[in-house]
């Protein structure tokens, strides 16, 4: 897998690949790395390319304190919630809960503030409230962070139960509790990231009993890696990168249960090393189980360039799951927003860093209303609504066509969005996966070519081939019939008049 | 009179040259005898020798525009066919020249020019089996494409057996004389890589120097 993608790399600098010295010649051609820059929407092609893409969403609205009609505004919001058409809102420096209804398709009205409960328990206040969770009875989980707990709340707000800092005992006792994000299953069990703590999501059952931690990321480190460090003095050790998991910055539960989580802490090295993956799905063992088939590594932006006081790849802070398993990513290094289909292959890629509608300053949480979405940003204290453009849309019927089998729509659809921009890959796959599955497998092919796609590429030519040999069958026979059969007959007539001519009765 | 003289001539050579090309693919199927023959009974032609390199240059130019891309990706925009091209004919002019400046000092019996001829037979089997192959990669899937992997494996170590095959016969030298000689050439070819790079980012300084020499004067002026 990561060999594909470097072996493109190389492609693209010598045009092909080449097994000879003359690497040597070319190794001094300078990488062309293309700029990103002045593009709202964009996507990478099979070369890895930028290429410009029409916006997949429009901004329709953007909506700040003044708007949604609070009293007070918010200050440093950390987390966002959506449940059926209401939006709550962690306004975390308020120590409160804002619940906003989206009323129609670009209106939204305050419905409630939350910031206090009833209820047989000391504190009922908020204290940097950082998440907040719905389940489906109207239930609120809130990771109350300054308070080192989580609250339960029914829905009329009365206390409900609390889960505390898990009793583990490889767990630093000194360690203070603070909960930051948190999602819940269907059956009200909690999944928690905490501050400080690496091992993992800590999971507790709906009773509020720890049972365990799941999805700690993989440490690796190789063999240089331990030399140096065996080498190293006691101060020089302290120095150096030390090898422990990375932290979630966040989590996602998607419609069937699998926990999305993404992660910031992604550097320049991690990249170059191909152990760069800042977006899991995880297993209910904690597995990542995320499909990694795209013809490009999951990680958002591919190019940046290191100036304008923004540098690094992008920061993955949040995550959000559509019902058709596209995931859409932010990136609050650049205020990008990234969407990757099942399969892996990035969807579209829009948003920058600024103060326009659309572009962001510290996105810090993403969730979707159908297909629509909306931006939390920390620094602005205000929520971004996109909804699909015509360009999008046909996107996701597209794909929600093919998985629901209508073929022949599929493509027509996806010949619609190729209409639209001729430079998108998944439009010219997702036409000739319509035709194969029309079995008109000659145009499938000439789609898949076009886009380099030589799985479905084979595939289509495996049945052409097997239908052309079918229909030539009886050409085929004679043809190598005659090849066979004709030098023999040639020989034979030869041997027969050589033996009349050499034979004794006809000699003088 | 004279005309059918000439003729005759000419269509003398021209037999002659189809034998010596004939004789590539005697060369590559009895490797030690052919290529013994090749210069010390004069089976060998440069004409023959330039065509089969000729041959391998074109093939493997063909190969980018027609070989399915299954097999080859080419990414055009960046493509160089000038550097392409001397992917084949640089390591072919180091190695011919590498490998005669040092054998012809240890009593090895070719000349440069038969080490060219012998070279450039022994890449007979990369056009004869790229070609080929270059077709036969259209009717294939992903699933299929070990045979062409194969193949195509079998064409460059059927070369680069025969290259060595040719230098032990022309050179006159004992089988492990010839590998000492093979990797003492391969060594000398980035001896002369180095030079090369050498040489060329001294001109490059050489000639910065003037023209900012000269730039300085105009400026001065």
């Amino acid at each position: 897998m990561g060999m594909r993608w470097r072996m493109r790399k190389i492609i693209k600098r010598f045009g092909v690949l080449l097994a000879s010295a003359v690497m040597l010649l070319g190794s001094s051609m300078a990488v062309c790395a293309m700029p990103d820059g002045g593009r709202y929407g964009y996507n990478y092609d099979y070369w890895g390319d930028v290429q410009g893409s029409p916006n997949p969403y429009n901004v329709a609205g953007v909506y700040t304190s003044v708007d949604m009609g609070l009293d007070k505004n918010l200050l440093n919001p950390q987390g966002m919630f959506v449940s059926g058409n209401l939006i709550y809102i962690c306004d975390t420096g308020n120590n409160r809960i804002v619940v906003v209804e989206r009323v129609d398709a670009e209106g939204i009205k305050l419905k409630q503030i939350i910031d206090e409960f009833k209820g047989d328990v000391e504190v009922r206040t908020f204290s940097n409230p950082t998440d907040i969770a719905v389940s489906e009875e109207g239930y609120l989980f809130i990771a109350d962070k300054g308070n080192s707990r989580i609250l339960k709340l029914d829905p009329d707000l009365n206390y409900m139960m609390q889960f505390d800092k898990p009793i583990d005992n490889t767990l630093d006792p000194e360690l203070t509790f603070s909960p930051n994000k948190i999602v819940i299953d269907t059956a009200g069990r909690v999944y928690c990231i905490a501050t400080g703590i690496n091992k993992g999501l800590i999971k507790y059952e709906n009773d509020g009993v720890f049972s365990g931690f799941v999805g700690a990321t993989k440490v690796s480190y190789d063999f240089t890696d331990y030399v140096w460090k065996r080498l190293a003095t006691e101060e020089q050790r302290a120095q150096m990168v030390s090898f422990v998991p990375t932290e979630y910055d966040n989590i996602y539960m998607d419609y069937e249960g699998f926990i999305y989580a993404c992660t910031s802490n992604v550097t320049e090295e991690d990249i170059d090393a191909e152990k760069a993956d800042p977006i899991r799905k995880l297993n209910l063992m904690g597995n990542d189980i995320l499909v990694r088939n795209g013809e490009w590594p999951i990680y958002g932006d591919l190019y940046w360039g290191n100036n304008g006081g923004y540098d690094g790849p992008s920061k993955l802070t949040d995550i959000t799951v559509f019902d058709n398993d596209i995931y859409v990513s932010i990136d609050r290094n650049r205020g990008r927003v990234f969407g990757y289909n099942d399969q892996g292959r990035m969807v579209f890629a829009f948003g920058g860093p600024g103060n326009e509608n659309g572009y962001f300053r510290y996105p810090i949480a993403v969730d979707h209303m159908g297909y629509d979405l909306l931006v939390l940003d920390n620094l602005d204290c205000s929520i971004t609504l996109f909804t699909p453009t015509e360009f999008g849309r046909l996107v996701y019927q597209a794909i929600d066509e093919f998985d629901n089998g209508e073929y022949i729509a599929s493509g027509e659809t996806w010949q619609k969005v190729m209409d639209i921009n001729g430079n998108y890959d998944m439009a010219y796959i997702g036409i000739g996966r319509s035709l194969l599955r029309q079995e008109r497998y000659h145009e499938a092919m000439e789609y898949f070519e076009l886009k380099y796609d030589d799985e479905n590429y084979s595939k289509a030519y495996k049945q052409y081939r097997k239908e052309w040999v079918e229909e030539h069958i009886v050409v085929i026979f004679i043809v190598v019939f005659g090849i066979l059969i004709i030098p023999l007959a040639i020989g034979k007539i030869g041997n027969i008049k050589r033996e009349i001519d050499t034979a004794d009765i006809f000699r003088a | 009179m004279t005309i059918s003289i000439m003729t005759e001539k000419r269509k003398q050579k021209f037999a002659h040259y189809l034998a010596t090309l004939r004789f590539a693919l005697y060369c590559i199927t009895h490797p030690l005898d052919g290529f013994w023959d090749l210069t010390h009974e004069r089976r060998g032609s440069y004409a023959a020798a330039n065509t089969i390199l000729a041959l391998t240059l074109l093939i493997r130019v063909m190969k980018l525009r027609y070989t399915s891309f299954i097999f080859l990706l080419v990414y055009w925009e960046t493509l160089n066919i000038f550097l392409y091209l001397a992917s084949i004919l640089f390591p072919l002019a180091l190695w011919v020249v590498g490998n005669w400046a040092l054998t012809t000092l240890f009593d090895g019996k070719g000349r440069l020019g038969q080490v060219y001829m012998a070279s450039c037979y022994a890449l007979t089997p990369y056009p004869l089996i790229q070609f080929p192959l270059m077709i036969f990669s259209n009717f294939v899937t992903v699933d299929e494409a070990e045979f062409y992997m194969v193949l195509s494996g079998l064409s460059l170590v059927w070369s680069l057996a025969l290259i060595f095959a040719a230098m032990m016969q022309i050179h006159e030298y004992s089988l492990g004389k010839n590998f000492l000689f093979t990797i003492a050439s391969l060594f000398a070819m980035l001896v002369m890589v180095f030079i090369l790079l050498l040489f060329f980012s001294m001109i490059t300084q050489g000639v910065s120097y003037f023209i900012s020499l000269g730039r300085e004067i105009l400026f001065r002026m």
